[in-house]
């Protein structure tokens, strides 16, 4: 008697099932009384009381939240600035409490930002300590990122104060996309640039002392992703990557020539595909009677009814279309160009990177790095090598390996793009290459001419239709199963698709719009098995005169 | 109260060292009555830690104790039956030798007058008193300042004559002596205090450091907590694991060593371990960044690539980090600071092992892989105690015994003979070997470890926080010799005060610990000297004061070598030489699974709600709560519980 026992595990077990059973009783009385008294409108002290309970223990109950922020603003209206102000500062320690029972719950964060927003005199000095604590826990809770961005706009915290906080969380652990985003938002915020020059870029010292940082973060662990990532924000942000400029509205134009010049033009612009949508290509017809025989060339004024942009178009005596784009030059298509500095610092950052997958030779970001940082040094040059850098990175990154091959086509058709010499060349040609994807379509307007055979291909997607001069098409020995985008080519002529995945006459519909399309072969296609096809196919198109299957 | 003690025990425990304390709390957690003695006044044996003056005590004890004149084995001979036999244990503590004391610190102006009050407090500290004397005559007070070097050695020797030697250097005068940093040779008595302004007086020039005279030293003793032996903890060790698995944790609290330093070419330099330290360092290009990561974490896992190795294993380590394709710097900083291996003798696999395990532990509680206690490494064999008391265990200090007593027929300890001459009975007894007596260990071989235990102004280096706690790693110089583990600890640890650290040194004993180490200590400090202040910036750390000393190291003692001991007598040994106390920990482990073969070894304490008294079913006040918690340890669970309780509402 009066001796020092210890519980069984059988009756410790039973003592915390009975104590569950008494919790889960306790919080489905709580909320039901909490819905009941929102229903009848009795929104009171005691639903704070009430939902506090619940929302201790569980702070993901969204619909309480609410609950309490009906709650709160009544009592706004109904008690003194006093009565209000303890209930503000009990509301601001309930909310704590939540934090610390889940630090990551939406709900309790984004009432604080409610509650914090409502106050006459918040304290925002004590967020940001509130936010310090949360992040020295877990410095990766963008929970709390989102939050101290939140407080820090509020407070009008200099982004000085803010970078530093960044630094001292990177030094701590740089495996963090959040404290390398927000360094992304505060630098440009801290070196702003005037106005003509591109928004976002930093100057050349800010640069390169971040290009160190960076650096030192993937030397030290290559496979960290946040770093890199960065590290690509940083390059990308000087336009040293390629970019499509996306705004490039071609104009074909098509028609006899006679008539003479006169005031501007009303014409109906059309997409290739026909659907007005937004698109990189946009055709015109004009009227023959604006056009005259004898002169040797006409001008023509592309003039937007909206905006003060302005075109100049040149069509030849002669050509049947002429053709303008954005004031872009070839070169800047895809990439920018580059001042000698930044060459030297994009030079650098190949060395270094060459550096690192020497000791890392199986780094998929280093690998990847290099090849963009190739491109946007000079595609050309470094085609040879950038494509053996691509078999290395499937090689070891055979989960994205189609991404990469799809990567790889996009970079050889800009090649191609570059190659040829001001888009004047009309026949291209692409096979051989290994492509995936067409990319670009919409450089290669006036191209007769064009070449895809013995490639990748699965498809002739839709953006084909743009090239209007298509004259002959090869697409033998790829594995095409759809033909969607060879519609609507006015004169489309020979279309030569031998040994593809040409499943039923049925893919072939689209060839149907192209008015002059004469022959045809689909030797080697699954479809020219299957019985009773010939009829098939020229039942189908009775316009194309040879067929060969 | 003595003779109150009980005469039945199951286990009675002698020495309150690491592993006979955890044995005890052990024993008593399994439900054994355990009796706990120490001769000695205070816990931990060479374990433990003491403030300044307590430090001094002890020196004057161990001077005192060679002194000591063999009693007669008289009185207990009569209680020994005719069926039994004794087994005299030591009388002395032979384990520590060649202690010696040097003072750099001024006595200080202002702080005579406290100082007589401290010491009036402590009347046991003899070394201070040999300092106290000159001051007593007011004509020598103020040479002490004028003086650039006082050094007081107070030599320990084997002779019995000893403490007679001493006291006579403290009645006449304290010995200046050239003691090799400086060219100065003079003694108190010269007249010498015309040549030297007092330094606290000059004001000019740029900010000085903060002067720190002996006075002060003493004054403030009671915060320091000098450990005897220097160790530290490793965050995956055996003896964090036991901390946390039996709850004695919850009677300490620790503080994450802060930096990993280097000594190479004259310099000292922090070593970068983590993932953050090498991003974090400036002294590393970026392709040694990689080149340290790619083989760090490499040896994480080097046995999944046996490839990287086997063509080396018959080679040293060094050998094969030269094949690494790493920089001397970085060879230098995992062969010393990481793998803690010496040049020559360590092997590849040893090497990958203890890299292994120094980078297992990183991260744990920090960015570096060792814990030490606050208040000092004698906190954690008394938490053990306190654990084994919590259980119901029974202590006794200043309590020795006589001899042991040992049935004939069986050949079995039965019973120990007290210095009261009270006979106690017990089924098994643990001993620290320091008990046994001479005849007992006349076979017994023993290291030695050099130690010395430094009190500086700085830090070794310097950095914007001087609340670092550094570990320091001393190559030798010649092939062959043993590198110098240091250990500098800040006072934010609890055991030096303001503006002071406290350096630990360690090394394997080749000679005294003066011989051992003192080329090292002049590499990283100079002596506290005036003149020297006076320069725009030290280059090293003053040294206020030092000891030295070596200690007996049993670690490597095999039971077998000890002449006639029961087989129910159980050997604890003293501290060994190595950073960790795995060994300790081991041999506890060990030592209990002999004993009790079907116990576990320090299971989890119930949770006190699961606690009740028989025939009352309300659950008692919680066992053995303590205000001191382990924060990290204690803060980790919690948050555990906090999401286990959310899970319950959820489901």
């Amino acid at each position: 008697h009066g001796r020092l026992k210890v519980k069984t595990s059988e009756e410790q077990a039973e003592a915390k099932r009975l104590e569950r059973e008494q919790k889960l009783k306790l919080y489905q009385a709580a909320t039901q009384t909490v819905f009941q008294k929102r229903q009848a409108g009795e929104l009171d002290e005691s639903v704070l009381e009430l939902t506090s309970q619940i929302l201790g223990a569980n702070p993901d109950f969204a619909t309480l939240w609410n609950c309490r922020r009906e709650v709160l603003q009544q009592l706004e209206v109904q008690k003194s600035p006093e009565e209000l102000a303890t209930l503000v500062k009990a509301e601001l320690g309930f909310l704590e409490s939540c934090l610390r029972v889940n630090p990551k719950s939406y709900g309790t964060w984004h009432h604080r930002c409610w509650l914090l927003g409502r106050l006459p005199e918040p304290n925002w000095a004590r967020e940001l300590e509130l936010c310090a604590r949360f992040l020295e826990v877990d410095e990766r809770n963008f929970h709390c990122w989102d939050y101290r961005r939140f407080v820090a706009a509020q407070a009008a915290v200099p982004p000085a104060e803010e970078l530093a906080f960044t630094d001292s969380l990177i030094t701590r652990n740089f495996s963090n996309y959040s404290s390398w985003h927000y360094r992304s938002c505060l630098l440009p915020q801290l070196h702003p640039q005037p106005d003509s020059g591109p928004q976002g870029r930093l100057p050349e010292d800010v640069l390169l002392k971040e290009l160190e940082l960076v650096q030192n973060a993937f030397f030290t662990d290559p496979n960290d992703q946040s770093a890199w990532f960065y590290h690509r924000w940083l390059l990308g942000r000087d336009c040293f990557f390629p970019q499509l400029i996306p705004r490039t509205p071609c104009l074909l134009l098509k028609g006899t020539v006679d008539g003479g010049p006169g005031s501007p033009l009303a014409v109906e612009w059309r997409t290739p595909e026909g659907r007005n949508r937004p698109s990189h290509v946009w055709l015109c017809d004009l009227p023959a009677t604006s056009l005259n025989d004898q002169l040797p060339q006409h001008t023509f004024r592309v003039i937007w009814t909206a905006g003060d942009a302005q075109k100049e178009c040149v069509l030849l005596k002669g050509r049947q279309e002429g053709w303008c784009r954005d004031s872009a030059t070839d070169e800047q298509l895809f990439r920018c160009e580059l001042s000698v500095e930044k060459s030297t610092v994009l030079q650098s950052e190949l060395e270094s990177c060459k550096e690192l997958q020497e000791l890392e030779p199986e780094n998929k970001w280093c690998l990847l790095t290099i090849i963009l940082l190739m491109r946007a040094l000079d595609p050309l040059q470094y085609e040879k090598e950038t494509l053996q850098y691509f078999q290395t990175l499937k090689a070891v990154d055979p989960m994205r390996a189609a991404y990469l091959d799809d990567l790889r086509s996009k970079f050889l058709l800009e090649n191609s793009v570059l190659k040829m010499e001001y888009a004047e060349v009309r026949v291209l040609h692409l096979g051989h290459k290994d492509l995936t994807v067409l990319c670009h379509l919409e450089q290669l307007l006036l191209v007769t001419h064009l070449d895809l055979s013995h490639n990748r291909l699965r498809a002739l997607p839709p953006a084909l239709a743009a090239l209007r001069c298509l004259e002959v098409l090869q697409a033998n020995d790829n594995v095409i199963e759809s033909l969607d985008g060879v519609t609507n080519l006015p004169r489309l002529q020979e279309l030569v698709l031998c040994n593809n995945r040409l499943q039923q006459p049925a893919v072939l519909q689209p060839l149907a719009s192209c008015p002059r399309l004469t022959l045809l072969n689909l030797q080697g296609n699954p479809l020219c098995q299957a019985e009773g096809s010939s009829e098939h196919l020229a039942e189908l198109l009775p316009s194309v005169s040879s067929i060969l299957t | 109260m003595a003779n109150s003690l009980p005469t039945e025990f199951d286990v009675i425990v002698m020495g309150t060292g690491l592993p006979e304390s955890i044995l005890a709390a052990a024993c008593s957690r399994s439900g054994q009555r355990v009796l706990h003695l120490d001769s000695r006044s205070y816990y931990g044996g060479n374990w433990a830690s003491f403030s300044f003056p307590g430090l001094l005590s002890w020196l004057k004890e161990h001077r005192q104790n060679s002194d000591t004149v063999e009693e007669s084995p008289a009185a207990w001979q009569d209680m020994i039956h005719e069926t039994e036999e004794a087994i005299p244990l030591c009388k002395k503590d032979e384990t520590i030798q060649h202690a010696e004391v040097f003072c750099y610190a001024s006595q200080g102006m202002d702080g005579n007058i406290e100082e007589l009050d401290a010491l009036q407090k402590n009347p046991s500290c003899v070394a201070s008193s040999t300092l106290i004397k000159p001051l007593d005559s007011t004509s020598l007070s103020e040479e002490t300042h004028s003086s650039h070097i006082t050094s007081y050695e107070v030599p320990t020797k084997d002779t019995p004559k000893n403490n007679e030697e001493i006291t006579d250097t403290a009645e006449t005068s304290v010995k200046e002596e050239y003691c090799g940093y400086d060219t100065y040779k003079h003694t108190l008595s010269d007249g010498t205090k015309d040549e030297i302004k007092p330094v606290l007086e000059d004001n000019s020039g740029p900010p000085k450091r903060k002067r720190i005279a002996y006075s002060q030293i003493v004054k403030e003793g009671r915060r320091f907590n000098i450990d005897l032996s220097s160790k530290l903890l490793y965050s995956q060790g055996l003896l964090i694991d036991l901390l946390i698995k039996s709850n004695v944790s919850r009677y300490a609290e620790f503080k994450n060593v802060t930096r990993i330093l280097a000594f190479r070419e004259g310099k000292v330099e922090q070593v970068p371990c983590s993932r953050a330290d090498v991003f974090n360092s400036k002294e590393l290009t970026m392709v040694e960044k990689r080149m340290l990561m790619k083989f760090l974490t490499f040896c994480l896992d080097y046995e999944q690539h046996p490839e990287e190795y086997q063509a080396f294993t018959q080679c040293s380590f060094s050998e094969y980090l030269k094949t690494k394709k790493l920089t001397p710097s970085l060879q230098h900083f995992i062969l010393h600071s990481i793998a803690m291996m010496s040049e020559s003798s360590c092997t590849t696999v040893d090497g990958l092992k203890a890299t292994k395990n120094f980078l297992q532990c990183l991260g744990r509680f920090g960015n570096t892989p060792f814990l030490f206690p606050l208040y000092g490494q004698g906190e954690i064999p008394q938490c053990f105690c306190r654990m084994c008391a919590v259980f119901g265990g029974i202590y006794c200090l200043r309590h020795k015994v006589q001899c042991l007593v040992v049935d004939r027929e069986s050949g079995r300890c039965k019973a120990i003979i007290d210095h009261l001459g009270q006979r106690i009975n017990a089924k098994y007894f643990i001993v620290e070997d320091s008990y046994l007596s001479e005849e007992t260990c006349s076979s017994v071989q023993y290291k030695q470890i050099s130690r010395a235990v430094l009190i500086t102004d700085q830090s070794v280096l310097k950095t914007d926080s001087d609340q670092q706690i550094s570990i320091l790693i001393v190559p030798p110089v010649e092939p062959g010799a043993h590198a110098v583990r240091i250990i500098e600890l800040c006072s934010s640890t609890m055991t030096c005060m303001k503006d002071t650290y406290l350096v630990h040194l360690t090394c394997s004993s080749s000679k005294t610990a003066r011989e051992d180490l003192e080329s090292v200590v002049k590499k990283l400090f100079t002596p506290y000297s005036e003149t020297e202040v006076d320069k725009e910036e030290l280059p090293k750390p003053g040294l206020l004061w030092a000891l030295y000393f070596n200690m007996r190291d049993s670690s490597g003692v095999s039971r077998s070598s000890y002449n006639g001991l029961p087989p129910n007598v159980y050997v604890c040994t003293g501290p060994d030489c190595g950073l960790g106390s795995e060994h300790a920990v081991k041999q506890a482990e060990t030592l209990f699974h002999e004993i009790f073969p079907s116990e576990e070894f320090c299971p989890p304490p119930p949770n006190p709600e699961d606690i009740f008294f028989d025939g009352d079913e309300k659950p008692s006040e919680p066992l053995g709560t303590s205000n001191i918690v382990m924060a990290k340890l204690e803060s980790s669970e919690g948050s555990k519980n906090l999401e286990s309780s959310g899970k319950h509402l959820q489901n």
